[in-house]
């Protein structure tokens, strides 16, 4: 009861003010821990978490008592960072990167009482749920702005790996491009590695070099705006609003909001309401959408997304329905269907108009 | 197939990528030719990166920020100096703990950095980049610092065999007890190398937060100090071949990018692996003959100096 | 007056259980400093890094599966010091043991033979064992120096666990991420602590101490090891072959990183990734002469240097203190380490009175 009554009164504690409240904690906060793939930085996916991490927070006050640890790298170590945070006595956690996928399932099969929450992943359990956006809807968008801007029809994707995830991303910008010029093409680059400045960097400055006048990525440092907004070409950003970084040329960022979710799962943790399962949130959830636009974008391309975004909304906009074409021609969906969940899950095929390999 | 401006942009990418390895590489070619193995350079290089893009930010001036950098770079190399030097310390054990130690360093001073937005050097320098041509961007990407590097073959190797500091800072590489004995100051040589060495790291380290990522994220360097290592017993200890490896070296990584318009359908891994079989292979080579290996490496490397009368 | 080093007539048996002492003192000094400019109680900080982790099974467990493949590349790299010997190329021979031992976890695990996993480690052993033979044969054979060519080699071995992982051996089912399917239970190393990580490799780890004492305190291979390192013309006279110790050293160290490195693909990985180590192996040159590249030295060492990670990430769960503080105090414990060992050999001594 009195978790309840405090988080009604508490007070929205200051942003960033978590790091300093330690000892001052009230009686038996519920716990709960983030375990993050890169630093929090001031942009990009961890730094989005971090913000859900903060909103948690303010919104629950002395209700919660969160902590997370940055800079895990996939791999043995993962698995450590998380059992210790269970061990600590954190009885939700969030481990916000695929690559923690096996060492997550592993904590949550020796921690049976503890909740874990895995981003981007497959694998479930009990007390083990899985999280994602339909990163895909807002990428359909600025494949639209894409199509619209770029002069050269060729628009330069920087991503990391081609899991499904990043495929589905670059096909929905292929779909949102071709939807507004029948020419438009993407040139794909990959960096095997979800944070490698250099190498974004790279890959961007290739990408200009062989034609593309519109950037975009599925990598998490923000070397590619700033690559684009060196050499005068337009971009969108990911993860988070990157707008300081090319203020003349971002138009605008695919951006995840976990603040809701969050919340909604600890308050549902806290009350014994919680249920292992997936979400994947689309841009009607708000858990994806577009950051704001640069203010230098035309009007009528910014009432044509505006009306779009709308229409995925309701769900007449389905980004995945046919006819889609594959890279060789062949039909991948016909007319009149879409693509099912699953199915969309698993993409490993690039639609037509995409040059690069799977 | 590329063509004409692709194979610029590929040039102008590859001068670029190759940049830092030349600056961390001749500082340590320097440095080693005086007999000292500093294996700190992955260290020194993310401190200079720190510095000099705290600097930049503080300040607005990309220029202090490089000097920031080299400052940097070269209190790290006096570190290691007085331990290695003055001490006599291990100088693998010491290089490596440099490194430790710059990783933990930089990351905790840029820590309040990290997401600061700075503009680099080359739009400092052409406010109208972004609005040029491509192809009068490419020759805008060519910066002083990248001038510098590429002018440091020339500088170093002109320093090595036509002065006479070159003189004896390789006569102190080759045999620090002959040179003690012809009256020189062994220790104020191999200081004077050490620190030039961290400088230039720095520098290298710089040039990677303020001009070819203008950004601070930790651990930025990214392996490249280990690379200008490599770089230098590929070369032989030689300044021409030192240039000659950095750029191959630069190649590769962009080429890679480059693979499918090239015509090259190969991993990436194998085509990274390329640089360090070659230098495995150079170094055979170059080693194969014991007469031929003196010529070549400097024959004091890594032995401490103990002045003895 | 000027104070200079002067060699003692022989080690300082005071400064060499001081050193260490000294050294930890210092760093605390410092990373106490380091906490409190950060705003943070550092009494409370340097409790939590040097104490939290030991204070439970648990922490405990995870500490000697941290020092595992320290130890284990620390001991080889330190017999090979010994020899004079320079083994930088612990990382690659790691990552080579880690390929060959996953290979054969990926080509018959799973069916439930008992031999999967005692071949696994063999393989392992084998693999880090070629990969040190490699810069054997070249320093051997064409006067290539090892320093540099086994520092080469852990590239080209990461670069070929790299083409593995995004190529043939990509998990068919692992929708294109780059690692291996999982291995199966029998080619996993089991579990010394119920509900706890900590393997066997962990045990073939503490015994290898003993055995690398045994060899080096008291065989006739350990004598001429070191006399190769210490005396080469006294070795040469005596027709100790220098050939034989850079063979015999880099196998060896070669063979022990491979060991660590299937440990770790059997052990707490369970599968192959891009990276089998957060670079364990340029680690364990550090705690070979933290542990004065004495087998018994170099357990406590390894045991050390695991605490400084895993207590800098209680640090970070604990108290929100950034990781970076806790690389810094590292790096810096390193420092005074190896600054206070010079007094072992050495002391200061004014140069007055000194004669020329």
């Amino acid at each position: 009861m009195t978790l309840h009554r405090r988080s009604l009164l508490a007070a929205p504690a200051l942003l960033g003010a978590a790091a300093l409240t330690h000892g001052a904690a009230a009686a038996d906060p519920f716990k709960v821990g983030f375990v993050y793939v890169s630093p929090i930085g001031d942009a990009g996916w961890t730094f989005q978490h971090e913000l859900g991490r903060r909103a948690v927070e303010a919104a629950l006050g002395d209700a919660v008592k969160t902590s997370y640890v940055e800079n895990v790298p996939e791999g043995a170590d993962a698995e450590r960072v998380i059992r210790r945070l269970a061990q600590d006595g954190n009885q939700l956690i969030f481990a916000t990167s695929f690559g923690y996928m096996n060492q997550t399932e592993r904590v949550a099969k020796a921690f049976p009482k503890v909740k874990f929450e895995h981003a981007t992943g497959y694998k479930r359990a009990v007390n083990l749920a899985t999280y994602s956006g339909r990163y895909y809807e807002p990428r359909y968008l600025t494949g639209i702005i894409a199509g619209r801007l770029s002069k050269s029809g060729v628009i330069g994707y920087v991503a990391a790996f081609p899991i499904p995830e990043v495929i589905q991303g670059i096909n929905a910008v292929m779909l949102g491009a071709r939807s507004v010029n029948p020419n438009a093409t993407i040139k794909v680059v990959f960096t095997s590695s979800w944070y490698d400045p250099g190498r974004e960097r790279a890959a961007a400055d290739t990408l200009v070099a062989q034609g593309a006048d519109y950037l975009t990525q599925h990598t998490d440092s923000t070397a590619v705006v700033q690559a684009a907004e060196e050499k005068g070409v337009w971009c969108s950003g990911y993860d988070s609003d990157m707008l300081k970084y090319a203020p003349k040329t971002h138009t605008t960022a695919v951006e995840m909001h976990w603040d809701d979710y969050y919340i909604d799962r600890v308050k549902q943790a806290i009350a014994g309401t919680w249920t292992s399962g997936d979400v994947w949130g689309g841009m009607a959830s708000g858990m994806v959408r577009l950051s704001r636009f640069n203010p230098n974008l035309p009007a009528p391309l910014l009432g044509e997304v505006a009306a779009k975004t709308e229409e995925i909304k309701s769900g007449k906009l389905v980004v995945f329905s046919g006819p889609i074409k594959d890279q060789s021609g062949a039909v991948k969906v016909p007319a009149g269907k879409a693509l099912t969940d699953p199915e969309i899950l698993s993409m490993n095929w690039f639609a037509e108009g995409v040059q690069g390999k799977v | 197939m590329l063509d004409g401006f692709a194979l610029l942009a590929l040039l102008v990418a590859t001068l670029r990528a190759a940049t830092p390895l030349l600056l961390a590489g001749f500082g340590e070619l320097v440095a080693e030719r005086a007999g000292v193995l500093n294996l700190g350079v992955e260290g020194m290089m993310l401190v200079g990166a720190a510095t000099g893009f705290i600097a930049t930010a503080a300040t607005g001036n990309p220029l202090l920020g490089l000097l920031a950098a080299a400052l940097a770079g070269a209190a790290m190399a006096l570190l290691f100096g007085l331990l290695t030097l003055t001490l006599r310390a291990n100088q693998v054990a010491c290089g490596l703990a440099l490194t430790i130690f710059g990783i933990g360093l930089s990351a905790l001073i840029g820590l309040p950095w990290q997401g600061t937005p700075i503009t680099g050097l080359a739009t400092v320098l052409w406010p109208g980049l972004d609005a040029a041509s491509p192809l009068v961007q490419q020759f805008m990407l060519l910066d002083p610092v990248l001038w510098l590097a590429l002018a440091a073959p020339l500088l170093v190797s002109a320093f090595l065999y036509r002065s006479r500091p070159g003189l004896v800072l390789r006569a102190v590489g080759e045999s620090h007890d002959v040179a003690h004995a012809l009256g020189y100051s062994v220790l104020r040589v191999r200081y004077a190398a050490v620190l030039f060495g961290g400088a230039m790291s720095g520098l290298g380290g710089a040039y990677l937060s303020l001009v070819y990522t203008p950004m601070w994220t930790e651990n930025m360097v990214a392996g490249r100090g280990w690379i200008a290592l490599a770089l230098v017993v590929f070369s032989a200890w030689k300044p021409g071949w030192l240039a000659l490896g950095a750029l191959l070296f630069g190649f590769v990584t962009i080429a890679q990018f480059h693979a499918g318009a090239l015509g090259l359908d190969i991993s990436p891994h194998l085509l990274t692996m390329l640089p360090y079989l070659a230098t495995v292979l150079v170094l055979v080579l170059i080693s194969r003959d014991a007469t031929r290996l003196k010529l070549n490496a400097p024959a004091a490397l890594g032995k401490p100096f103990t002045a003895t009368g | 007056m000027r104070l200079r080093l002067e060699a003692r007539p022989e080690p300082s048996r005071a400064m060499l259980w001081l050193s260490p002492l000294l050294a930890a003192l210092l760093a605390a000094a410092g990373g106490g400093v380091v906490f409190a400019l950060l705003g943070y109680d550092p009494w409370a900080a340097l409790g939590m890094l040097f104490l939290a982790p030991l204070s439970s099974l648990d922490g405990l467990t995870e500490l000697g599966l941290k020092a595992t493949p320290l130890l284990l590349c620390a001991l080889g790299i330190a017999i090979g010091v010994r020899a004079n010997v320079w083994n930088i190329g612990a990382e690659g021979q790691l990552t080579m043991g880690a390929i060959a031992g996953g290979g054969v976890a990926l080509a018959f695990g799973g069916a439930g033979h008992w031999w999967v996993l005692p071949l696994m480690l063999l393989a392992g052993v084998a693999g880090g064992a070629a990969w040190g033979a490699l810069p054997a044969l070249l320093r051997t054979r064409f006067n290539a120096h090892e320093i540099l060519t086994t520092l080469m080699l852990n590239y080209v071995a990461i670069q070929i666990l790299g083409w593995l992982v995004h190529g043939p051996w990509i998990d068919p089912e692992g929708f294109n991420f780059p690692q291996t399917r999982m291995f199966e239970a029998d080619a996993l190393l089991p579990v010394l602590v119920e509900g706890s990580r900590l393997h066997a490799g962990f045990l073939l780890a503490l015994l290898a101490v003993p055995l690398g004492w045994l060899l080096l305190a008291r065989t006739v291979t350990g004598f001429r090891l070191r006399t190769v390192g210490q005396a080469p013309a006294a070795a040469r006279y005596a027709g100790f072959s220098a050939s034989g110790a850079v063979w015999f050293s880099l196998v060896l160290s070669g063979a022990l990183a491979g060991l660590a490195g299937v440990s770790e693909a059997a052990g707490p990985v369970g599968q192959l990734q891009p990276s089998m180590s957060p670079g364990y192996g340029f680690a364990a040159i550090i705690v070979a002469f933290l542990g004065r590249l004495n087998p018994v030295g170099i357990l406590f060492a390894s045991l050390l240097m695991a605490l400084l990670y895993l207590g800098g990430e209680q640090l970070q769960v604990s108290m929100q203190l950034p990781l970076a503080a806790t690389g810094t105090i590292q790096g810096m414990l390193l420092f005074f380490l190896l600054a206070t060992d010079v007094f072992i050999d050495q002391r200061l001594v004014l140069a007055e009175a000194r004669h020329a």
